[in-house]
C-alpha cells in the first residue's frame, strides 16, 4: 500500500492571482503545472502526507528578521505575508511533531531578501527562511540551525542575514557569481568576525550536472552538518538548477532533486526559485515531495531526460573537486579564523553596496559590528536608499551577551534623528523591536 | 403524484406526494439478501388502490452498489492503466487482472510516449482467456487528452461487452481515485443493470410506466439510462435521500447542520442556503478514496440502539449494534433506553429500559436518572463535537488564491436539522445543551424517501480551453473544438453552460429545473514562453446544484 514512512507536511500556495507582473518569471502560474502533476497523482490523499493551510505572518513576524524600509506594510503585499505564513505553518507542525518534516511550496520566494529591506531584489521582497527561523527561535528556543540553500542563485539575502550569527550555519550552492546574478556567493564570503565559516558559499560551474551537485552534497554538505550537530536543517529548495531552466545554466534533473532531499533529509523545505514552469517543477516538486515522505521516487523522470545529454565534463568535475577541499578548509580552520578576527569589545566596519533589480533601488550600507567571543555580536546598519531612505538598523543577537545589549542600547540611542529618516532597533533577546 | 423510495440498513421507507404534501407512507424491512423484492414490495405497498397512471415521477435511492463494495461481491474485471512519470502505478493495483502499460500523457494533455498496439493486444487475450467481459482503461492526465484510452478502447472493443474511460468519471485530476472509480463502475455495471432492468420490467407490469430515476451520492438524480454508463454514482445515496430531505426546512441566505440519527450512525452534513455542501473532489470513506461527486457527509458511530458499556469506570456509546434496545425486547442498555427511562420517549416496555440502564448506573456508581441523562447527555456531546471538528476542518480546508485566502467563505451554522427516529428527543436536548436554534424535521422517519421523491437533476462539466493549442475541452463529454486567440471567459462560459444544459437534459433533468446553475471554479492564465506571451489557458468548473425540483413548497406547505 502506498503510504509515507513517515508523516510529512505541507503547504502549497501557488497565489495564483499575484504577479510581479503578468511576463515576469515570477507570475501567476508558475506553480500551476506543478498542483496539476501532484494532484494527478493524489498525493495529496496519502496516508501520512497532511496538508496545511497557511496563515498571514505579522509585522512582528518579520521584525524578528528584518528592516523594513520605511515599514512592513510599504513592501509587501498579502502574497508575501501568505508565503512567510506558509512556512510558519509548517515550522509550527515540524517542531510540534505532528509531522516529522515539512515543506513550504510558496511563493513569491525570499532568499534575496536581506537584513534591511527598501524593496523587491530577484523576485523578494522578504526573506521567508530568515522570517521562519526566528520565528522558530523565540518559539520554540531551538538553539542550532543549518540552512542549505541549493536554489541556483546564491541566497545572498539568507547569507546577509546570518552573516553575523554563528548559531545558524548557512551553506548556499550556487552558479557561479561571474555568471549569474547576483554576482556574489564566492568562497572567501565566510561570514562575519564573530562567525567565520558559519557562512559557507559553494559556487558551481555553468553546465554542473547530478553528479557534480551531489558530489559537493556527499563531500562537504554532510561532513560539515555532521561537525556543526544542527537541532534543525532547512532546505532553500530552489528547482532552477534544472537543465531546462530558462534563468541558468545547470544540468540537475528531478531525480537528482530527490536523491539530494534524501542525502539531506531536511526538517523543512522552503521553495524558492524554479522557473521551468512546465518541464522541470512538476518532476522536482512531486520527487522532493515523494523524498520526504520516504516514497519511492524512482518513477519520477523528466519525460525528455537524457542522462547522456547532461553529462559534466571533467574540467568541470575537477573545479568542483578544487572548490569543495577549498570550502572544507576553511570549515576546518573556522574556529582559528574567529580567534584571529579581532579583539573583544573592538568595533570594525564594512561597507556593502547593494543593487535591487525588482525595484531599482540603490542602497549603500555601512555597517559596524562589536567584536565578541560570548555572542554573535550586535551591530548597527547604516543605509541609504536611492531613491528612498536613509536609515539606521540595530541588531542585538538572540543570544547576546550583556555587554553587547548594552553597546546595542547606545548605538541606537546615539543615533540622531536628523541624519536619518528612520531609526529601528531590533532587540532579539527580549522580543522587541523599537524604531524613532 | 410523485414516489420517492429509500433503502436504508433496517428499513427501506416509501412515500407518496401529492400537491398535498405526503399522501402515504410505508416501511418495508429491508432483506440485503433480496434488495429486488425489498424495493417490490415498497412499491407494492405504496401503490395499493393507487392508479400508477397518476404517478409523475419515481426516484429510487438503493443500496446495491455500497453492498457490493463492503460485501466484496463486485465483478471481476480487467483494468488497464498507462502512468508515464510519476507514482509506481502496482501502488493502485485493483485485483489481480491490472496491468500497467506503456504509453505517457503530460500535465498540458501532449504525448510523451505512444501506446504501443501489441501489448495492449496481448493484454486483451489474457483478460478473455480469464473469463473476463468489462474491461476499465485509464491514462494519467487522460482529462487534459483521453485519446490513449479511445485508442486502447478501439483495439478492446471486440472482445469485452463494454469498455469503461477514465476521461468519462470526472474532470477532475487524481489518477488514483479515477482508477479506482473507473473499476467500480466497471465491476457494479451487470449487477445494477440486471437489478434495475428487472425492477423497471416489475413496475411496469404493475402499470408504472414513467421513467425512473436514481438518487445519486450527490443528492441528484439521474436517469436509468444515464446510470448505465455510472452505476457506481449510485454508491451512498441512502445519506443523500435525507440531507435532501431536510432542505425544505433550511434558513435561507444561512448556513445549517443536518444530523440523520439513525440505530447506529449518526450522519453529518452541512447545507448553505438550502444548498448541500459537497465533497471538493469525490466520496471518501476511509481508505476508499474516488472521483464520484458527494454530498459531503461525514458518520459518527452512534445512535439509538449504540450499546452501552462502561470500561474502567467511563461510559462508553457503540460504536456497535447488538439489536434493539431493551425496551424493545434487545439484549443490552442503549441511548434510546435512557431517553425511555428519562420519559422524553413514550414507547416499548419501560421496566426493561429501567433494567438495563440500571445495570450503568450501578457500574458507574450513580442513580438511574443521572444515569439515563448522562448517557443523553454524552450522546449529543459526542455527535457535536464531531459536527463541530467537521466544520473547522471545512474552514481551514487549503485555498491557492490570495482572494480566496482573504475573502473564502466560512461556515458558520445558525440552525440545526435533525432527523431520523428520535429526532424530535434530540432535537430539544441539542438545543437546551448548545443554544443553538434546533428543529426535527417533520415526519423526520421518511425525511429520506421525500428527500429522494424530491431531488432534482445535478450535473457539472469541467471545461479547459488553451489559445496557444487552440482548443477548448471537456473529455468528460466528448467534446472538444477548435478556437481562436481571442477566445474569451464569456465564450468559455456560453460554452460550458450550453453543454451543462446537454448534460442535464441527456441525465433525465425536466427543462424548468434548469436554472440553478453555479460557476465552481474559475481560472485564466497567461501561457509565457521566452518571456512573451504565448496564449491563455482558461479552466471552469460549473455544475447544477442539488436541490429540490420546483414547486416543492406547494407540496410541503
Ligand atoms: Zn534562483
Ligand atoms: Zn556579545
Amino acid at each position: 500500500m502506498l503510504k509515507a514512512l513517515h508523516k510529512t507536511g505541507l503547504v502549497f500556495f501557488p497565489a495564483f492571482d499575484w504577479a510581479i507582473d503578468p511576463t515576469h518569471p515570477e507570475r501567476e502560474e508558475r506553480l500551476l503545472y506543478t498542483q496539476d502533476q501532484v494532484t494527478e497523482e493524489g498525493v495529496f490523499d496519502i496516508p501520512g502526507i497532511i496538508e496545511y493551510k497557511p496563515m498571514l505572518a505579522t509585522a512582528e513576524d518579520i521584525q524578528r528578521a528584518q528592516f523594513c524600509v520605511p515599514d512592513e506594510a510599504s513592501i509587501t503585499t498579502e502574497s508575501h505575508l501568505i508565503s512567510a505564513g506558509g512556512a510558519k505553518v509548517i515550522a509550527d507542525a515540524v517542531l510540534n511533531k505532528e509531522v516529522k518534516n515539512g515543506f513550504a511550496l510558496i511563493r513569491p520566494p525570499g532568499h534575496h531578501s536581506m537584513r534591511v529591506s527598501h524593496g523587491g531584489r530577484g523576485f523578494c521582497h522578504i526573506n521567508i527562511e530568515a522570517i521562519m527561523v526566528e520565528y522558530i527561535r523565540s518559539r520554540y528556543g531551538v538553539k542550532r540551525i543549518a540552512i542549505v540553500d541549493t536554489d541556483c542563485h546564491h541566497g545572498d539575502g539568507t547569507d546577509n542575514i546570518f552573516w553575523h550569527d554563528p548559531d545558524v550555519l548557512f551553506i548556499s550552492l550556487h552558479q557561479d557569481g561571474r555568471t549569474m546574478f547576483p554576482g556574489t556567493g564566492f568562497p572567501g564570503e565566510l561570514g562575519g568576525p564573530n562567525a567565520k565559516a558559519s557562512n559557507l558559499n559553494i559556487p558551481l560551474p555553468p553546465g554542473t550536472s547530478t553528479e557534480g551537485y551531489l558530489y559537493v552534497i556527499n563531500h562537504c554538505v554532510l561532513p560539515v552538518l555532521n561537525e556543526f550537530k544542527p537541532d534543525l536543517v532547512i532546505n532553500s529548495a530552489g528547482q532552477d538548477n534544472h537543465y531546462t531552466d530558462p534563468l541558468t545554466n545547470m544540468n540537475f534533473c528531478a531525480q537528482g532533486y530527490a536523491q539530494l532531499t534524501s542525502l539531506l533529509k531536511p526538517d523543512i523545505a522552503v521553495l524558492e526559485g524554479g522557473y521551468a514552469i512546465e518541464g522541470a517543477l512538476p518532476y522536482v516538486n512531486l520527487g522532493i515531495i515523494l523524498a520526504m515522505a520516504g516514497i519511492d521516487y524512482s518513477g519520477v523522470v523528466e519525460p525528455d531526460y537524457n542522462p547522456e545529454k547532461l553529462k559534466q565534463s571533467v574540467s568541470i568535475t575537477d573545479k568542483i573537486k578544487k572548490t569543495t577541499d577549498q570550502i572544507n578548509n576553511y570549515w576546518a580552520q573556522r574556529f582559528e579564523m574567529r580567534e584571529a578576527a579581532g579583539t573583544p569589545g573592538e568595533i570594525q566596519m564594512r561597507h556593502k553596496e547593494i543593487f535591487y533589480d525588482t525595484d531599482n533601488i540603490f542602497e549603500r550600507q555601512k555597517e559596524r559590528i562589536r567584536i565578541c567571543k560570548d555572542c554573535g555580536g550586535c551591530f548597527e546598519i547604516d543605509s541609504q536608499a536611492t531613491p528612498g531612505f536613509h536609515i539606521l538598523g540595530v541588531h542585538i543577537p538572540i543570544n547576546a551577551c550583556p555587554a553587547c545589549i548594552e553597546k546595542g542600547y547606545e548605538f541606537f540611542d546615539k543615533a540622531s534623528k536628523e541624519k536619518f529618516d528612520h531609526v529601528f532597533l531590533m532587540d532579539r533577546p527580549k522580543g522587541a523591536y523599537h524604531r524613532k | 403524484m410523485i414516489i420517492g423510495l429509500d433503502v436504508g440498513g433496517t428499513h427501506t421507507y416509501a412515500v407518496l406526494l401529492s400537491d398535498k404534501g405526503v399522501e402515504k407512507s410505508v416501511q418495508v424491512s429491508t432483506d440485503h439478501a433480496d434488495l429486488f423484492n425489498t424495493v417490490l414490495s415498497g412499491f407494492t405497498r405504496l401503490l395499493e388502490s393507487i392508479d400508477p397512471a397518476r404517478i409523475e415521477r419515481a426516484v429510487i435511492s438503493t443500496t446495491l452498489t455500497t453492498n457490493a463494495i463492503i460485501q466484496q461481491t463486485m465483478e471481476p474485471v480487467g483494468m488497464i492503466v498507462s502512468a508515464g512519470p510519476g507514482i509506481d502505478p502496482e501502488f493502485f493495483r485493483t485485483g489481480e487482472h491490472y496491468y500497467a502499460v506503456s504509453g505517457s500523457i503530460n500535465h498540458r494533455g501532449r504525448e510523451k510516449a505512444p501506446v504501443n498496439e501489441i501489448q495492449i493486444q496481448d493484454i486483451a487475450k489474457k483478460l478473455v482467456d480469464a473469463g473476463l467481459e468489462y474491461v476499465g482503461v485509464v491514462s494519467k492526465f487522460c482529462v487534459r487528452n483521453p485519446s490513449h484510452e479511445i485508442l486502447i478502447k478501439r483495439i478492446l472493443n471486440k472482445y469485452f461487452k463494454k469498455v469503461f474511460l477514465g476521461h468519462h468519471v470526472s474532470g477532475n485530476l487524481n489518477f488514483p481515485r479515477r482508477i479506482a472509480t473507473t473499476h467500480l463502475n466497471a465491476a457494479v455495471f451487470s449487477l445494477h443493470k440486471s437489478f434495475f432492468e428487472a425492477v423497471k420490467k416489475s413496475l411496469a407490469e404493475k402499470g408504472l410506466t414513467v421513467p425512473i430515476r436514481i438518487l445519486k451520492a450527490d443528492g441528484g438524480t439521474m436517469s436509468l439510462e444515464a446510470s448505465m454508463h455510472f452505476p457506481g454514482q449510485t454508491v451512498l445515496s441512502g445519506p443523500a435521500a435525507s440531507i435532501m430531505g431536510a432542505i425544505p426546512y433550511a434558513p435561507e441566505a444561512q448556513d445549517a447542520i443536518v444530523l440523520d440519527i439513525g440505530g447506529t450512525t449518526t450522519d453529518i452534513a452541512f447545507l448553505v442556503d438550502k444548498a448541500p455542501l459537497l465533497e471538493p473532489v469525490g466520496i471518501q470513506r476511509g481508505r476508499y478514496k474516488s472521483l464520484i461527486r458527494s454530498l459531503r457527509t461525514d458518520s459518527k458511530g452512534i445512535g439509538g440502539d449504540s450499546v452501552l458499556r462502561v470500561k474502567d469506570g467511563n461510559l462508553t456509546i457503540g460504536p456497535d449494534r447488538q439489536g434493539p434496545a431493551m425496551a424493545f425486547g434487545g439484549p443490552l442498555p442503549t441511548p434510546t433506553d435512557a431517553m425511555i427511562v428519562l420519559n422524553v420517549m413514550d414507547t416499548g416496555d419501560r421496566d426493561k429500559a429501567v433494567a438495563g440502564i440500571e445495570t450503568i448506573a450501578r457500574e458507574l456508581g450513580l442513580s438511574i436518572e443521572d444515569t439515563a441523562e448522562k448517557v443523553f447527555k454524552t450522546c449529543c456531546t459526542i455527535i457535536l463535537k464531531k459536527t463541530f471538528e467537521m466544520i473547522d476542518q471545512i474552514n481551514s480546508q487549503p485555498v491557492y488564491t490570495v482572494h480566496d485566502f482573504l475573502e473564502g467563505y466560512k461556515l458558520s451554522p445558525q440552525k440545526i436539522l435533525v432527523l431520523g427516529g428520535p429526532a424530535p428527543y434530540f432535537a430539544q436536548k441539542i438545543e437546551d445543551l448548545y443554544q443553538i436554534d434546533t428543529l426535527a424535521v417533520p415526519n423526520s422517519a421518511v425525511a429520506n424517501a421525500v428527500g429522494a421523491a424530491l431531488a432534482r437533476t445535478t450535473c457539472e462539466v469541467s471545461l479547459y480551453a488553451d489559445t496557444e493549442q487552440g482548443i477548448v475541452t471537456a473529455h468528460e463529454e466528448d467534446f472538444a473544438e477548435p478556437i481562436s486567440k481571442t477566445f474569451s471567459e464569456d465564450d468559455l462560459m456560453e460554452t460550458a453552460y450550453t453543454l451543462l444544459k446537454e448534460k442535464a437534459i441527456n441525465s433525465g433533468a425536466d427543462p424548468e429545473n434548469l436554472e440553478e446553475v453555479e460557476v465552481v471554479e474559475y481560472q485564466k492564465f497567461n501561457i509565457i514562453r521566452n518571456f512573451s506571451p504565448r496564449g491563455k489557458i482558461f479552466r471552469t468548473k460549473m455544475q447544477l446544484k442539488p436541490g429540490l425540483i420546483k414547486g416543492y413548497e406547494t407540496m410541503l406547505h
